[in-house]
């Protein structure tokens, strides 16, 4: 099974008049099927590392890969191409367009990849939503839904181009215990049942805990990255 | 509806008030540009028309374009001459019939003689000093429009009796004659006779009918105390446009000045060409504000946006397709504005024709304008290149921006 991201030696510095180093020298694969949890102190880089993963940003030195296919020599129309299709975000804060009603949030991945009409987008869009239990919200905008609901509508959107990898930044950040519990069923259902790769950025010990690998980055470099034990995650 | 029109009309919908208030602004300007367009030209091209009919389109007459040249200028290449009176002329055109039969073989339009002539008007214990023109009723109506421009009597009157004369409205009218009135005209040369009012007419400029009386060629040449004499032949060509190219022709082969209408309004038409510079310019001033209003509207939009743009990126929108978006909202604005200025300069074009006024000059007492298609596609098209500036700067803004660093600030 060939690995879906690879980092090697990846640095990211803040150019300015006192450089500042994000990530440095970071060497990791994330396989399909994988759930990991990126987990450090505020500040040690995680969502700095989740961005270059994710293509956001570019590295300072070192190479991301996506599908064995080096993304610094790519163009940024061709980055955006490739989040486009192959990745799926989901932030802290939902981050969906208030003007649109949500069907139409989850549409906007479909309608700009342009694979499918914008009527075949949005009958997939109401689907997704259904699965998440939101078929009844359907011509909601986000802000006549709780947190809990627009974050799944958020990854109802991550999934739209139906992509391998989901990266997720502190995807339970600002939900209560019960949407939290909620959101993070799905992000384990979509590994689980779906297939999906979900790299996930989390302070919540308990919750990176409960996935298969943990990352855990300090000062921006990558401190441990192990498998959570089938007994660490039943505890 | 494809994605970056969706995306666009969606941002100038929610912000209503203020895509309203730009849109307004559009439409002011683009109404009173073409207002002022239609008013500025068409009083131009109401001004030369009525210049064009008033005035014979190519005056010959017996001056000629170079002065004499004096023997020993010819003889040597520098020479200096004092103390020397010109030679007496004869005035006149040379052989005028002649000169008019072989001007007919490929002048296209019509000719007729004429005598320029001034004379002293006395009646009722006035005098007024009237310029006469000798004319042939028979060649003057394809030539000018005084036949329809008649108010009592016809050109034909002035066969009517012996010493003929029809004198302007207001001439008439101020020394209190009337057709039939035998008025007494006195000639620079000395002539002095008795002439019989056969008619009026009113050309509609002031300045003509105050101070214009036309008398039979034979009448005028009486006055000027020369038999035969011609000092002036008309030409009223078929394209007015051509009257300068035909001008120079009939100069080049009689001799003799010959000037067209718009050499004889140069200065006017001058005027005309910097009234136009100076239109132009407003126009182009009143549409460039009209612009900022788009420039403030879309710039808001993508400061207010600036969440909205990391997320399209993040998501894997192009750079191009986030600028589409933003200057198809401008040209949205554009658009939107453009079209409602139609109707609003129509109607305050309509609204300025309707106007009455007077002027001292001539009768005209509407303000003319010209309904043209040409100015409204000249606003239209201005509008929406502004609206295309106003709104490239802030899209590249947009396309320019860094997720990464909105998602940082916004968690």
């Amino acid at each position: 099974m060939s690995a879906l991201i690879e980092a090697r030696g990846v640095t990211k510095v803040l150019s300015g008049i006192v450089p500042v180093t994000l990530v440095q020298g970071i060497n990791l694969t994330i396989m399909p099927r994988e759930f990991i949890a990126i987990t450090g102190p505020s500040g040690s880089g995680k969502s700095s590392l989740l961005y270059l993963l994710g293509l956001l940003d570019l590295p300072t030195t070192g190479d991301i890969l996506i599908d064995g296919r080096s993304t610094t020599v790519m163009t940024e129309d061709e980055r955006a191409e490739v989040r486009l299709s192959r990745i799926g975000f989901v932030f802290q804060f939902h981050f969906l367009l208030p003007e649109f009603s949500i069907t139409e949030n989850v549409a906007l991945p479909m309608r700009a990849l342009g694979k499918l009409t914008s009527r075949a987008a949005t009958l997939r869009a109401e689907e997704l939503l259904a699965s998440f239990g939101l078929g009844d919200h359907r011509h909601k905008t986000p802000d006549q839904l709780s947190g809990g609901q627009r974050q799944r509508v958020a990854v109802a959107r991550a999934l739209a181009n139906d992509p391998p990898v989901i990266l997720a930044d502190e995807p339970t950040g600002s939900l209560d215990t019960l949407a939290t519990s909620q959101v993070f069923s799905i992000l384990r259902d979509l590994v689980v049942l779906r297939g999906k790769t979900v790299v996930a950025v989390t302070h919540d010990l308990n919750l990176a805990s409960q996935m298969h690998r943990r990352i855990h980055v300090v000062d921006g470099r990558l401190a441990n990255d192990g498998v959570v034990t089938a007994a660490a995650r039943t505890h | 509806m494809s994605l970056i029109l969706n995306i666009a009309w969606t941002h100038v919908r929610h912000r209503a008030r203020q895509t309203l208030v730009a849109i307004a602004g559009v439409t002011t300007g683009v109404g009173f540009s073409i207002m002022m367009a239609a008013m500025m030209e068409g009083s131009q091209d109401d001004f030369i028309r009525t210049l064009v009919d008033a005035l014979p389109h190519i005056s010959v007459t017996d001056e000629m374009r170079e002065p004499t040249r004096q023997p020993a200028d010819i003889v040597y290449r520098a020479a200096e001459i004092h103390g020397l009176t010109p030679e007496a002329r004869r005035p006149g055109i040379k052989n005028p019939m002649a000169t008019i039969a072989s001007l007919q073989s490929w002048v296209p339009g019509a000719l007729t003689p004429s005598v320029q002539s001034k004379a002293v008007l006395r009646f009722a214990g006035r005098n007024l000093t009237i310029s006469v023109v000798g004319i042939d009723p028979r060649t003057e109506a394809d030539v000018s429009n005084l036949a329809t421009h008649m108010r009592q009597g016809t050109l034909a009157s002035l066969y009517r009796a012996s010493n003929a004369i029809l004198l302007g409205d207001r001439l008439a009218g101020k020394i209190g004659a009337r057709v039939n009135s035998n008025i007494t005209l006195a000639s620079a040369k000395g002539a002095i006779m008795s002439a019989t009012v056969v008619g009026t007419f009113h050309s509609g400029f002031r300045m003509t009918d105050e101070t214009t009386g036309y008398v039979l060629l034979k009448t005028a040449q009486i006055l000027e105390m020369q038999t035969g004499i011609v000092n002036e032949i008309r030409v009223r060509t078929r394209d007015p446009m051509e009257a300068r190219l035909i001008s120079e022709r009939i100069g080049e082969q009689t001799g003799y000045k010959s000037i067209s209408w718009q050499e004889a309004q140069e200065d006017l038409l001058s005027a005309i060409t910097l009234r136009n510079v100076l239109m132009y310019t407003i126009v182009g001033a009143i549409l460039l504000v009209a612009s900022f209003g788009t420039y403030n509207i879309i710039s808001t939009i993508t400061h207010e946006k600036t969440r909205d743009i990391a997320i399209l990126k993040s998501l894997g929108f192009r750079t191009q397709t986030i600028r589409s978006i933003f200057i198809i909202e401008a040209v949205l604005v554009g658009l939107v504005g453009a079209v409602l200025g139609w109707i609003f300069g129509y109607l305050l074009t309509r609204g300025l024709a309707s106007l009455e006024f007077k002027t001292p000059f001539s009768d005209y007492n509407h303000l003319p304008v010209l309904y043209s298609m040409k100015h409204y596609l000249l606003a239209t098209g201005v509008a929406l290149v502004s609206s295309l500036v106003a709104g490239y700067f802030p899209a590249r803004a947009a396309a320019r921006l860094h997720p990464v660093d909105i998602i940082r600030g916004a968690t």
